[in-house]
Parts: structure tokens; sequence; C-alpha cells
């Protein structure tokens, strides 16, 4: 009987030489990622009476969530993590501007292929795109890793999707995830390792496969993974090349650490999913299980597109939204906040022309970071708003306003909704 | 010993917790008295400490909320015996000191007011003479256990003797 990626991956984390789904297993995180969120933990980390941090050397932290600092209680907040990290000797800060934190450790390639990355945050399986183990702890779990290098964590059983043929003219990732989720439900994956995989994928810019584990987050997922290819080894290979903080590694040293499932291993179910099927897809307020065909929601008026996250904010996306309003007007009443997931997308996006594009046709530009997507700043919404947004998350509230509505979609869904000041579809808006 | 209380598939944090109560109740014996109030009525007042629930799949999924944890062991259950738990509740309950297995053979098997002994050193439990092994908890899940929470026992684990009460709210 062979192992599935979450067994081999928590397995090596625990150094085991095997590990079965259900076992709990005591593992060692490679990186453990924390944000704006960081002086709260080291507040729980000093009550358990710890001095020091047993992990330095593997704490990465960013200052995200609400940066540049809104109010002055926001800017001692970011005081007390900088200092916190001085005195302990953390070795990654990222500071404000530079972005999500879960784009700029894929950038920075501070994580890499089979290793284990556990953070405080609910969208940590983001790195499975890149074949790496990711989950999301609570914060006396972080404040635990700290302390000790280590925490307890069950093997998950495992679910297969593959995704069969091509996506359609305009269906991006973002539209797959969305339909999945819709699918399944929103506790379709809950508390498993779901492994994706399938020529619709293989297919895919890398910056499309980060949507996918990310969204998975929606369905409930302990960790999500795609197979890692050549394109991954190779983005990897030169980023820690380029990287001051890293060693330089090789595109066949990070390729023999990847972990890839045995073809006996064992799935508690397998789905497969026909990507010709998948429509352009809108997850409707305030579920993203709540996910309906574009067609159905087209004409629903908006007062605020917004394209960003750590879900669409990347170059790929920014120059989609470019493409559609290239010549055009944002609608009147309705405007469009354009934030980028880091300043290497930003700096990208200004040298090919695209931040002009979306300037000219009346977008705003935001500091890289998280933005309005969690409703701390940037572009929170008024009672009785609409909100089209590029993000993850649509529950209630989430933006700021509990009688706000968020709809979910592709940035070229949302682009294309802005000029139209109504949900749109972005091939009859045109390019 | 203790006795078993089962039930079905899908009990969520509210049905064990309601979350009207969240903000209001501190005090562990109220906390206790409304232990599974909207499943079973009659559970709060007639459980006795040591006994055992035994539950179908997904027990506990929904909100991150850890009463849903503490309120079966302040009335001193002494473990959950479920098919699956939901993510956060076995987190939330393994941190907080609650014994929690999974062990399908052992819930198809159980009725409620059987007989049930939880041999956690060798990771079997017994119920109407039969015995049902379930997967080992690791030594660290172990000790956790023995502390009493995740907190205190990283205490131990690093000789703090520290009394200091930590509370936290969920993760995001
Ligand atoms: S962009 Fe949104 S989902 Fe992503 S890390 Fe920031 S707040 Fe969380």
């Amino acid at each position: 009987m062979g192992y599935t990626f979450a067994e081999k991956a928590l397995a090596r984390a625990a150094g085991l030489p095997t590990a079965v789904a259900g076992q709990v297993v005591d593992a060692r995180p490679d990186i453990a990622l924390s944000h704006d969120n960081t002086a709260a933990i080291a507040k729980i980390f000093r009550a358990i009476g710890v001095e020091r941090v047993a992990i330095p050397e593997k704490m990465a932290i960013t200052l995200d969530h609400a940066a540049p600092a809104p109010t002055p209680r926001h800017a001692l907040n970011h005081a007390e993590i900088r200092e916190f990290v001085k005195e302990q000797g953390i070795k990654y800060l990222f500071e404000v501007g530079r972005g999500i934190c879960h784009q700029v450790f894929s950038e920075e390639a501070i994580i890499l292929p089979g290793q284990l990355i556990l953070g405080s945050d609910s969208h940590t399986p983001h790195f499975g795109w890149m074949g790496a183990f990711g989950a999301g702890v609570g914060r006396s779990e972080m404040a635990a890793i700290w302390a000790t290098g280590e925490l307890w964590l069950r093997v998950p059983e495992s679910i297969r999707v593959i995704v069969t043929g091509k996506l359609g003219r305009g269906v991006t990732s973002k539209d797959l995830c969305l339909a999945i989720i819709g699918r399944f439900g929103a506790d379709g994956g809950l508390y498993k390792s779901v492994e994706l995989s399938g020529p619709a994928i293989e297919a895919m810019s890398l910056e499309s496969r980060m949507v996918i584990p990310n969204m998975m987050a929606e369905f409930g997922v302990k960790n999500a993974c795609l197979p890692p290819d050549e394109k991954v080894f190779e983005y990897l290979a030169k980023r820690t090349s380029n990287s001051k903080s890293q060693t330089p590694k090789t595109k066949t040293e990070i390729e023999s650490n990847a972990i890839h499932p045995d073809a006996d291993a064992r799935y508690e179910n397998e789905y497969t999913v026909d990507a010709d099927s998948v429509e352009l897809t809108v997850a409707c307020p305030h579920t993203v299980d709540n996910a309906r065909p574009l067609r159905e929601v087209k004409g629903t008026p908006i007062h605020q597109a917004f394209i960003g996250t750590c879900t669409n904010g990347r170059l790929e996306d920014i120059a989609a939204a470019a493409e559609i309003v290239q010549g055009k007007r944002v609608a009147n009443g309705c405007r469009l906040l354009v934030i980028p997931a880091s300043s290497e997308v930003m700096m990208d996006a200004l040298r090919l022309g695209h931040l002009q594009t979306l300037m000219e046709a009346g977008a705003v530009i935001g500091t890289p970071g998280c933005g309005p997507c969690m409703g701390n700043h940037m572009g929170v919404l008024a009672p009785g708003e609409v909100c089209l947004s590029t993000a993850n998350r649509n529950f209630r509230g989430r933006m700021g306003q509990t009688d706000a509505e968020i709809y979910l979609a592709s940035p070229a869904v949302v682009a294309a909704s802005a000029v139209a000041g109504m949900i749109a579809d972005p091939r009859e808006v045109g390019g | 010993m203790g006795k078993v209380w089962k039930y079905g598939d899908g009990v969520n944090t509210d049905l064990i917790f309601a979350g009207k109560h969240t903000y209001t109740l501190r005090e562990p014996e109220e906390i206790a008295a409304r232990a599974l109030e909207d499943l079973d009525p009659n559970f709060a007042a007639a459980a006795r400490p040591g006994d055992v629930i035994v539950a179908g799949r997904n027990w506990g999924n929904g909100s991150s909320r850890e009463q849903a944890v503490t309120c079966l062991k302040y009335k001193g259950i002494t473990a959950v015996v479920a098919k699956s738990f939901g993510r956060i509740y076995f987190r939330n309950g393994i941190n907080q000191g609650l014994l929690l297995i999974t062990c399908p053979e052992a819930v198809d098997a159980a009725q409620s007011g059987d007989e049930i002994e939880i041999d956690l050193p060798n990771s079997v439990l017994r119920l109407n003479g039969r015995a049902f092994p379930f997967p080992p908890l690791s030594s660290t899940a172990l000790g956790i256990l023995e502390a009493g929470g995740l907190i205190p026992h990283i205490r131990k684990k690093l000789g703090i003797t520290s009394t200091e009460a930590v509370t936290v709210g969920g993760g995001e």
C-alpha cells in the first residue's frame, strides 16, 4: 500500500519513516508564518513564561493586513511587532508595502516543495501551489510553535480531484475553484488533504495555479496541493538565486526534495472535474459555495470593483484587467480599486504600462497588501453597497459592513463589470 | 468504566454548546450545565464524570468556539469516540485536554447505556466484552492530555512554573 502526499509530507516533517492518515505526529515546520497578528501571538507566547523563541531562523512575518497603518492603534501594533522581531532576532520581517504574506513568501522562495509551512492565517494552504504542505493554525498553537519548534498534527485523509480537459475561452482557475466549491459545498474537503492534478492544471501558468490551493481553504481543507513540475522548480531556483536571504539552490536540488504521492496511495474519495464544462462563475452573498454561473447574475448593479488579494492580485490578473479596460472608463457610480499583491507585482505592472492603462480608465491603485479584503482599510463598504471582488471570501460583514454584499469572481469579470457598472461578461465587453 | 451516550452524524458546535451562550456564561459549572442543551436536554443533568460520548461522523463541525469542548470537559466526560471530527474541534479538544478518539467500528457497535472502558496506554477501548483498537496518539498528544491542555503542557515541557491563565480567541 502506497502513501499520499499528506502522509509523506508529515512523516518527513516529523522525522518518521512513515505516517498514515489518522495518526497524530509531532511535526517541525520549516517556516512559521504570521502577520499583523504577531503582536497578539507574542502576548500569548510571553504568558507561557518563555523568554526566547526556539526557532528565530524559521519565523517569517509580513506587515500586510492593515498596512500602512490606518489608525494609531494599528501603528502601535506594527511598532510592537518590529520590537519583538528585533528583540528575538527573527530572520524574516517584510515591511509595510512589500505585500501579502502568501505572495511574498512565494516570491522570496523561503519555502520549497516538500516542506511544511504552518501559519496563523487560514489561507496558508496557499503554498500547495508548489507542492509544499501548508496549513493554518490557531494563535495559541503558533505561540506553542515559537516556544518549542513543533506542533502536533493529525495526518489527514486525502481526496483526489482530477481536472480533465481544457478551460474554455476566458475561463480561469478562479472559475474552476468557485465551480468545485459550489458543486461539493464549503465543507466538501473538510479536514482533508486535497490533491488536485490533471491536464487542465498542468496547462496553467504558475500564477493561475496559485489561486487553487488558496481557494481550497474555502472548501474546508487542512491542506491542498498540486504536483510540482519543471515550471515550479525553475521559478524557485531563479528566486533562491536572486534572494538576499536564501542560499541559492539548483533546479535539481529543489526537485529532489519534492514529494509525489504513490500510485497505489489510499484516497477517501476521488472526483473528476471536466474543465471544458466549467463556466464563468460568480460566488454570491454570503457564502463562497453560493456559486452561480455568471449568466444568471449578469446585470446586478455594483458600487465597487476590487482587484487584488492573495487570491487574484498577481501580474497576470492585473494584465487581464488592463486589457479589458484599455481605452474605456469605469462606469459612473462605480469605483475600481486595484491593489497589487506585492511590491514586485506592482513594479512589473508599472514597467509594462498596466497601471497607467488602469489609471487612465479611472482606477485607484493602492499600496500592496490585503487592502479592504477583511474590512480593515483602503476601500471598506458603506451600508447597502455591493462589491464585486477577486478575493476568496464573501462572508457577511467581511469588508467592514454587515449590510453590504460581496460577490466573488475572476479579475477579468471584475474589470468588465467596473466598466459596465454591473456584473458583466468580459467576453462581451471585449478586450 | 463509564456509560455511553450515543449520538448520530453531523452534530455541530451549536448543538454541543449554543452560540447564544458564548458571551454570557463564564463559570465552568454554568458552561457544563448547558452541554448538549439542544441535542439532548437530559444529558447535562444525567451525565456522570467518567461517561463517554460516542458519535457518528463529523462531531463538532462548525464554529471554532472552545466551549464546545470545555463544556464536556467541565462535565467530567472522559472522551468522545466518533467516526470523525470537525477539524478545529479535534484540535481544540486535544489542546484543551479532552480525549478524542476516532474509531468507527466501536461507534457502530455501541448503544446508549453500554459500559465502556478506554485503555489509553494500549490504544484500545473495551465495549460489551469486545476490544476495539484505535490509532495511537503521539507522545506529544498524550503529553498534552495528561498536562490538561497545550499551554500547561508547554510550560511543563520547558520547566516553567508560571500559572498565569492564557485566554485566546479562535484563529482566523
Ligand atoms: S488578502 Fe485577504 S485572504 Fe489573503 S491574507 Fe490578506 S486578508 Fe487574508
